[in-house]
């Protein structure tokens, strides 16, 4: 069986607004997101800047007792399951629990509540042989990111396959590719989804200052995020979440549901060549992409937007400019190219489907998002990325793509159901 | 171009899709580093759960732990690997190295093959926990020391993909990869994906999982769980099915298996130990929801999914919770399947503790082991069985008998359940 | 003080670990450390590393820009004599 997969759901928890539509607001405003941190004192770090979300747990939707038992990743995956549940209209759908799954995207998991019991345990790090007494009953669900996908599929229900996918920042692409796979193949109908991450702690931060891996920029946090620009030092570290719902076509359509677009391709591939770094020449990307493509059977110069993996490293923006020449030809010129991470910034494992929901947006909207902060442009990065302002422009067709740390490298591609191939 | 067209991926019929048989094996266990010696311990009966003897445990209610003691991680892989990495991700490099060097392949000669390409090896592992003792001790000089002092390293050796993309590195496996976290269920949903990359043009793929989070830190993290046993005797800590159950043993360690596309694998003169014949995942509704559990269903979607039925089943190798509620409802999904006594059960997972991401990738290999030479390796310890379950549990000496196809069946924390089914070459 | 070679191998074993096959020696100071084994990240930790021994404080620029032991060398010491 090779089934289509719909997307019918849009859940979002970003920086700058919670919810598809006021994320939308954001990024269609070319506004950015990105401040200094202030869930605690940075001072002692090099980067000191981050993308936050301004959540309240309970104005989200989350019950007293689901704001104190939840992590704050499972409050960000659940908050937004609702909303792509709600957004489907599936919610009032009685669901078949046996044939509907979920697949959460995560890089880290419960990295907050895991140092903030650690705090805890080791009095401040003093003991090796941390105390067992205080111990909370949350500490083992933050232990083992699984307990995302587990709250998930509680919240809407799912008794099918349910799994985390944690591929480090290509989680957010590689869970929903994995959930359309498993629709595709006739497993299951529908999906939930999505990807959640909330990495904004001291041990997160510090760990991508080592590495210089974030932007120092802290004296102007608005425009710390920079990619493709000349003058882009490192990615802004941030946290959310986004969740689909995701349908077989036909499914779908006979519950007469609204159809943001089908997943038309996806690929995956490694570069086998170092944790971190990343060969200029992009061709593990380019070899997803033409995957997705040819999965879709979409001609590369029928892509109409092309969302970026734009984290603002040097290598990074200059690996993936190299795979899109590679793949869409001269067409790598002519297609607008944005970067949604230089608004919302990066949020690890979660940014990948954070971005899919943009790509899902703008096919709603018949527009593109910019890339913020984009002003000298890297003279490596020749091709249009859509600087500082969005604009107005027919989208029947998005490919989006992602690069992580242990090599990954993602690619997937969105189209209209209705799509000349 | 490497892979298989589009037009050849589609379709991906019982009939029309690949077999995918498993030609290596690699396990780092607490009851033996290395298949031969963990498979004689296995059958012996060789416990390698004991005290914590690292750190002063004594302070902690419950410490016992499944350790793989002499684990000397320099004289197995290069020493540039070793300031990087984490003990789960040494332990995943070994076990994945004997695995290829079982399965007599080497990804990056065989990328120069006809029929793989570049991207024709990929490698699909399971890991619950990270890279533990790596970060506890870099969030402990993050803490004490300050953010400078914390190692470049942490940046990966941490997370939760760090066995697969250096297993990708250290192999040169570029082609689909991936990282699935379920709890202990986890393992088998690696080995699920591994096959379905083999239905989209990979020949070969490494896949399995490990876990190691035994240090203080982590061994407090397990006691959250409220699962573990506070026992002191190896012996009897950890007894599934027993009327004395009462709690788990955590455990380090897991498997690593090649699998192969069948066609190529025999083309390469590859030995067979069997075959992935099926495989499937359910998640169990929240308790109180008067919903029945999931793992009978996914045992019954698993045995649909190979063709085959509860009749073809020798022997189960079970999940073995070691709690009174989960044993019940594990054996009462085996009679449900099966029949009161209906077929052979087995944990050998009782001489190791649960392995997390590795536990289920391990009895895949005790299986595939126990068809090859026709044997059950027995549970150990369970002098009481529950008489209510009315299993046929095999129990303390190994069984000698024809094996042709295996169930394997894992449960993670929260809901999770996933079955595998595995085949002999003589009867696949 | 002079930071000397020895001291450079003792603190990259540390942070990058050993090689049997290349050993850095007097013979290979203007080998590129890409040559010999060592990455960026083996730098980065090497520079921090030697921060907290010898109180040396190299910038990120200083520490991207460096090629060989040689220059590793050079900046450490002309840091260290700065600081003195």
């Amino acid at each position: 069986m090779n089934r289509s997969v719909a997307i019918t759901g849009i859940g979002v928890v970003a920086p700058g607004g919670v919810g598809k539509k006021a994320f939308w607001d954001l990024l269609v405003s070319g506004r950015t997101a990105t401040r200094t941190i202030s869930f605690f004192d940075p001072s002692r770090f090099r980067s000191q800047v981050a993308a936050e979300v301004d959540f309240d747990p309970q104005r989200s939707g989350l019950s007293p007792r689901e704001a104190r038992r939840l992590d704050r990743a499972a409050q960000f995956a659940v908050v937004s399951a609702r909303e792509c549940m709600a957004d489907s209209g599936l919610e009032f759908v009685e669901l078949d629990p046996h044939r509907t799954g979920v697949s959460i995207g995560s890089a880290v998991g419960g990295t907050t509540g895991l140092e903030r019991e650690y705090l805890v345990l080791s009095d401040s790090g003093r003991l090796w042989e941390v105390d067992s007494d205080y111990v909370s009953p949350h500490l083992f669900d933050a232990f083992v990111p699984s307990s995302l996908a587990a709250e998930v599929a509680w919240t809407v229900g799912a008794e099918g396959p349910a799994t985390v996918v944690s591929t480090g920042c290509t989680s957010g692409l590689d869970s929903v590719g994995y959930a359309r796979d498993l629709i595709a193949e006739g497993t299951v109908d529908v999906m939930i989804a999505g990807a959640a991450d909330t990495p904004i702690s001291p041990i997160a931060v510090s760990c991508f200052d080592a590495i210089k891996a974030t932007t120092p920029r802290n004296d102007d946090p608005e425009h710390a995020s920079r990619p493709f620009d000349r003058t882009r030092n490192g990615f802004v570290l941030a946290e959310g979440a986004a969740m689909f719902v995701l349908e077989e076509l036909e499914h779908a359509r006979a519950r007469g549901a609204h159809v943001y677009g089908v997943i038309g391709g996806y690929a995956t591939r490694c570069n086998a060549y170092h944790m971190t770094g990343l060969r200029p020449d992009g061709h593990e990307m380019a070899e997803a992409i033409r995957h997705s493509l040819d999965q879709a059977r979409l001609n590369p110069d029928l892509v109409d937007y092309v969302n970026a993996h734009g984290s603002g490293t040097k290598q990074n923006d200059r690996h993936e400019t190299a795979a899109f020449k590679e793949t869409l030809g001269q067409h790598a010129y002519e297609v607008p190219i944005s970067s949604i991470k230089s608004m919302v910034g990066h949020s690890l494992g979660a940014i990948g489907s954070i971005e899919i929901a943009a790509c899902a947006l703008a096919m709603e909207n018949g527009a593109v998002p910019p890339t913020a902060n984009l002003h000298e442009p890297d003279p490596e990065c020749d091709l249009d990325y859509v600087p500082n302002e969005a604009r107005e422009h027919g989208v029947d067709a998005v490919l989006s793509v992602g690069s992580g740390f242990g090599g990954f490298q993602s690619a997937m591609v969105i189209t209209r159901e209705e799509t000349t191939r | 171009m490497t892979l298989a067209t589009p037009a050849a991926q589609e379709t991906p019929e019982r009939t029309g899709r690949p077999t995918a048989v498993i030609t290596g094996i690699g396990v780092a266990a607490p009851n033996g580093l290395g298949t031969e010696q963990w498979w004689q311990s296995t059958l012996q009966g060789t416990s390698g759960i004991g005290p914590v003897v690292d750190y002063d445990a004594s302070r902690y209610p419950s410490r016992l732990v499944g350790r793989i003691d002499g684990f000397e991680a320099a004289e197995h892989i290069p020493g540039r690997l070793l300031p990087q990495t984490d003990r789960v991700t040494r332990l995943a490099l070994v076990a994945g190295a004997e695995a290829l060097a079982d399965a007599d392949a080497d990804p990056a000669e065989l990328a120069e093959q006809d029929g793989y390409g570049e991207y024709g090896c990929g490698v699909v592992t399971s890991n619950a926990t990270g890279g533990f003792e790596f970060t506890h001790r870099e969030i402990r000089k993050l803490w004490t020391q300050g953010p400078q002092q914390v190692s470049v390293y942490e940046s990966f050796a941490w997370f939760y993909a760090v066995n697969t993309g250096q297993l990708s590195i250290r192999h040169k496996l570029r082609g689909p990869s991936g990282v699935l976290v379920s709890e202990q269920a986890g393992g088998l949903d690696a080995i699920g994906q591994s096959r379905r990359t083999l239905r989209q043009g990979v020949k070969l793929s490494l896949t399995g999982g490990m876990d190691s989070s035994l240090d203080p830190w982590g061994l407090v993290s397990h006691l959250a769980s409220g699962r573990l046993s506070r026992s002191d005797d190896p012996a009897t800590a950890y007894l599934p099915f027993d009327t004395r159950a009462a709690g788990q043993v955590p455990g380090e360690g897991g498997a690593m298996l090649v699998l192969e596309e069948e066609t190529a694998a025999r083309a390469r003169g590859a030995r067979v130990y069997g075959e992935i014949a099926g495989y499937a995942a359910t998640f169990s509704p929240r308790p109180g929801s008067g919903r029945p559990p999931g793992l009978e269903r996914a045992a019954r979607l698993a045995l649909a999914d190979s063709g085959l039925g509860v009749e073809d089943v020798d022997v189960v190798f079970a999940d073995a919770a070691g709690l009174p509620t989960a044993d019940d409802e594990e054996a009462a999904a085996l009679r449900a399947l099966f029949g009161p006594y209906g077929v052979p059960v087995t944990a050998p997972k009782t001489l190791t503790g649960r392995l997390f991401g590795g536990g289920a990738p391990l009895d895949v290999a005790a299986a595939l082991l126990a068809l090859r030479d026709g044997v059950i390796p027995p549970t150990a310890g369970i002098d009481r069985p529950v008489p209510e379950h009315r299993l046929d549990l095999v129990r303390g000496t190994p069984r000698h008998t024809p094996l042709r196809t295996a169930l394997v069946l894992a449960r993670g924390h929260g809901g999770f359940n996933a079955a595998v089914v595995v085949r002999s070459p003589e009867a696949a | 003080m002079t930071i000397t070679l020895d001291d450079l191998v003792l603190v990259l074993t540390e942070c990058a670990g050993a090689d049997d096959d290349v050993t850095l020696t007097g013979q290979n100071l203007d080998v590129p450390f890409t040559d010999l084994g060592y990455d960026s990240l083996a730098l980065l930790e090497t520079a921090a590393l030697m921060k907290q021994r010898f109180a040396v404080d190299l910038t990120d620029e200083e520490v991207t820009g460096i090629e060989t032991p040689r220059e590793f060398l050079d900046r450490v010491n002309h840091a260290a004599a700065q600081a003195a």
